[in-house]
């Protein structure tokens, strides 16, 4: 019986609680609800939760660790001299599962029986031929180890799956009966259910945390597998960035780190002040009719992808600036090679960016108090006074705040840098020169040929933890100050 | 108008300071402001009471053009200052209100220093040619709000970090520091406690011989206390305007006399 129906089962044995509880409770009380504890369907919830969410839980535990404990069991099976030379255990056991899938077609489809699967061996019939008639295709003649491992592959997981079945069915059922039996008109259905929903409510929350930290478990691991075949020192102090995938690379994040951290100043050099001239007009200038209609228009910007905004800087930007400042150029000067430079991808990132400056520092200075604006009005001030000595300071620890959650985001940036960036890792001061950054040399690093063995691939990871580490700072000290700020008018 | 040239003939009177003629405001299509006609007195304090809606604050913001600041609020008739139409296009709203000043409701320092609040008026409209004489400004002027013996010795502290009544009576002194003529008040004392109200009043009773004051208050026992005279609104109207004394005690309007005693209101 495939899973799917049993979950069909599940779900049909809660609907049947809801409407028996439901019924249940009813007559407990006579047929008159206001006698009810609490409103007659939650103690339809209350059973149809008992009966469906025990058992749910069960299965999907077990549907993610049956493989991995039949993993363990098959492989403990397969002798080490079966593992040939050139070859893995791993390797071995993606033969043994392709082998106990073409078996399970082959059944299926009715060319073996039950038996004769479980029965068969390579001295007698030909396995490879066999599999490659139900569309399995196997690399090689079917060793006997391999084909008695598949076997017990085979065997382990219909035991498991009729063991998952009946617990599952056991735990549903007895879900069901438990909660049958306690409803009753005095019984609490109410608050038994609303713990339920609480419940809910902190599995998605925790989810939520436990995928952050798995994210950053599996980076650690791999960063540390890292710094075991790569000097730390090189790392973090080295001065070059060369990787050489014969072996023997300098990697150093320093030469990225100046990279990114150049093209992200410029970028905020750009949309601080055009975001935040944007904000204080929005909010302290603008007619109503205006605002509605620009604060929109503004927003736009954030909905563009990311690539668009790398096509525009690779094919408009780039190519402007090399008018500029190329050979030929309109300034008749030399400077710029190429379209992909430091500021190239710099000036399309401030775009990029102006709406996240503008967007929250409009809110922040509509947070305002507006008795701060009419206190310095009534004492003469004049509009952009008032803006400059009291709204503006009133605002100024949430305005940081954003330009500091704008920088984090300017850090992470990916697309808009790899085609605006250029690919040359060094300390330059010139903002004309192509550069590169983290997040570049990880889609480097990582697309392609890789070989997750070899430092030049890890240090993908090592270069993520870093710049997870920096920008989770960044948001950390942010998200600080704006509540710091928030509690002064409080 | 005739009683009331009768009332002025039989108290000690001032020069007039301010005057209103057929004043109507409209928010919007809302007419929150009828006909309302007053003179405010220099070196008095008026105070104008009303139930709450009846357009004592509306009118009150119109007297240094704070209402301009409201998209949909128009103002239509004269208010003169000194014999001075306050609405005529050569006047520079700016430079009204720091002849105008004002104090709001809630107390609202601005997160700075007690000395960056009180120097904020006269940095602004350059008062003071050296630090020498602003520090001489910020004293002064703390002293009249009455309060620089609490903090003459943290002018540094936070605006903020003072108590309610002691905010309200630093904005008092904020207001005070650009020499204004007249000084409005939008019940200054609503936010404050018994003790801080008391203070505050003192206070308005003090300023009284320096400045023109009018004080828009929900507490009729304020209103006596404080003022001079008293102007009764209700519903947009100026229902009666004259001596404190004679309006609390004597009302002519019926309607005057049912707010007094509480009947409507």
């Amino acid at each position: 019986m495939p899973t799917i129906w049993l979950v069909v089962l599940l779900l049909a044995l809660a609907a049947a609680g809801f409407y028996w509880g439901r019924a249940r409770a009813l007559s407990s009380a006579g047929g008159d609800a206001r006698e009810l504890h609490s409103l007659p369907s939650y103690y339809g919830y209350h059973v149809a939760l008992a009966s469906f969410v025990p058992a749910i839980t069960v299965l999907v535990v077990w549907l993610l660790a049956q493989p991995l404990v039949i993993e363990n069991r098959v492989s403990s099976l397969i002798p080490a001299e079966a593992v040939p030379e050139s070859s893995t255990l791993g390797l071995v056991m993606s033969d043994v599962r392709r082998v106990a899938e073409g078996l399970d077609i082959a059944v299926e489809q009715g060319m073996l029986s039950r038996k004769e699967a479980r029965d068969m061996d390579t001295g007698t019939q030909d396995v490879r031929a066999l599999l490659g008639e139900v569309g399995v295709a196997v690399g090689e003649d079917v060793r006997p180890e391999i084909l008695s491992a598949a076997q017990a592959f085979r065997n382990l997981a219909a035991t498991g799956k009729t063991a998952m079945t009946v617990v599952v069915a056991l735990l549903a059922l007895g879900g069901f009966a438990w909660a049958y039996a306690r409803t009753h008109k005095d019984f609490r259905a109410r608050n038994v259910v609303e713990r339920g929903v609480l419940a809910l409510l902190i599995l998605a929350a925790s989810l939520a945390i436990l995928t952050t930290v798995g994210i950053v478990l599996s980076m650690l691991f791999e960063t540390r597998n890292f710094f075991t075949l790569h000097s730390w020192t090189d790392f973090f102090f080295g001065l070059t960035w060369a990787p050489n995938f014969r072996g023997d690379s300098e990697l150093s994040i320093l030469p990225l780190l100046w990279g990114t951290l150049y093209i992200s100043f410029i970028a905020l050099l750009v949309a601080v002040p055009v975001g935040l001239f944007a904000a204080i007009y929005l909010s302290e200038y603008a007619s109503s009719a205006v605002r509605a209609f620009a604060k929109p228009l503004l927003e736009i910007l954030a909905g563009i992808p990311t690539i668009v905004y790398g096509l525009f800087a690779l094919l408009t930007v780039g190519p402007a600036l090399v008018d500029l400042f190329g050979k030929g150029g309109l300034l008749g000067v030399e400077w710029m090679a190429g379209a992909t430079s430091v500021l190239t991808a710099g000036l399309v990132m401030g775009v990029m960016l102006i709406p996240f400056v503008s967007s929250l520092s409009d809110d922040i200075i509509n947070a305002v108090p507006q008795a701060m604006r009419d206190g310095s009005l009534g004492l003469g001030a004049t509009k952009s006074e008032t803006v400059r000595q009291v709204v503006m300071p009133a605002a100024l620890p949430g305005i940081v705040g954003a330009i500091l959650l704008a920088a984090s985001r300017a850090i992470g940036e990916t697309m808009i840098v790899v085609m605006g960036a250029g690919a040359i890792a060094k300390f330059s001061a010139n903002p004309l020169e192509s550069m590169t950054t983290i997040t570049t040399r990880i889609v480097s690093q990582l697309t392609g040929d890789t070989d997750f063995a070899s430092p030049e691939t890890l240090v993908a990871f090592a270069l993520g933890l870093s710049l997870f580490v920096l920008t989770l700072g960044l948001n950390v000290l942010a998200l600080y100050i704006v509540r710091k700020y928030r509690e002064q008018y409080d | 108008m005739n009683d009331m040239t009768l009332m002025d003939s039989t108290v000690d009177t001032q020069p007039t300071k301010i005057a209103a003629k057929n004043v109507n405001v409209y928010y919007g299509d809302s007419h929150a402001i009828k006909d309302v006609n007053v003179e405010i007195e220099d070196k008095t304090v008026t105070a104008f009471i009303g139930p709450s809606g009846c357009g004592k604050s509306t009118f009150l913001r119109c007297l240094n053009r704070m209402n301009d600041t409201i998209d949909i609020c128009r103002v239509k008739g004269d208010i003169l200052l000194d014999g001075e139409d306050i609405y005529d296009k050569r006047v520079d709203p700016v430079q009204l209100r720091a002849k105008v000043g004002m104090v709001f409701q809630k107390p609202n320092p601005f997160p700075k220093s007690i000395y960056d609040n009180v120097a904020y008026g006269p940095r602004i409209h350059g008062l003071a040619k050296n630090k020498a004489e602003l520090d001489e400004i910020v004293e002064k002027s703390l002293r009249r709000g009455a309060i620089w013996d609490e903090v003459k010795d943290r002018l540094d502290a936070p605006g903020t970090g003072l108590s309610g009544g002691q905010q309200q009576r630093l904005c008092i002194a904020r207001a005070v520091a650009t020499e204004p003529e007249v000084l409005l008040m939008d019940e200054p004392c609503s936010a404050l406690d018994p003790i801080a109200t008391a203070q505050v009043e003192e206070l308005i009773d003090e300023l009284r011989a320096s400045y023109s004051v009018v004080i828009v208050t929900h507490s009729m026992q304020q209103a006596a206390r404080v003022s001079q005279k008293t102007a009764f609104f209700h519903l947009g109207n100026l229902v009666e305007f004259g001596p404190t004394g004679q309006i609390f005690t004597n009302p002519e309007d019926p309607r005057t006399e049912s707010y007094i005693t509480g009947r409507i209101g």
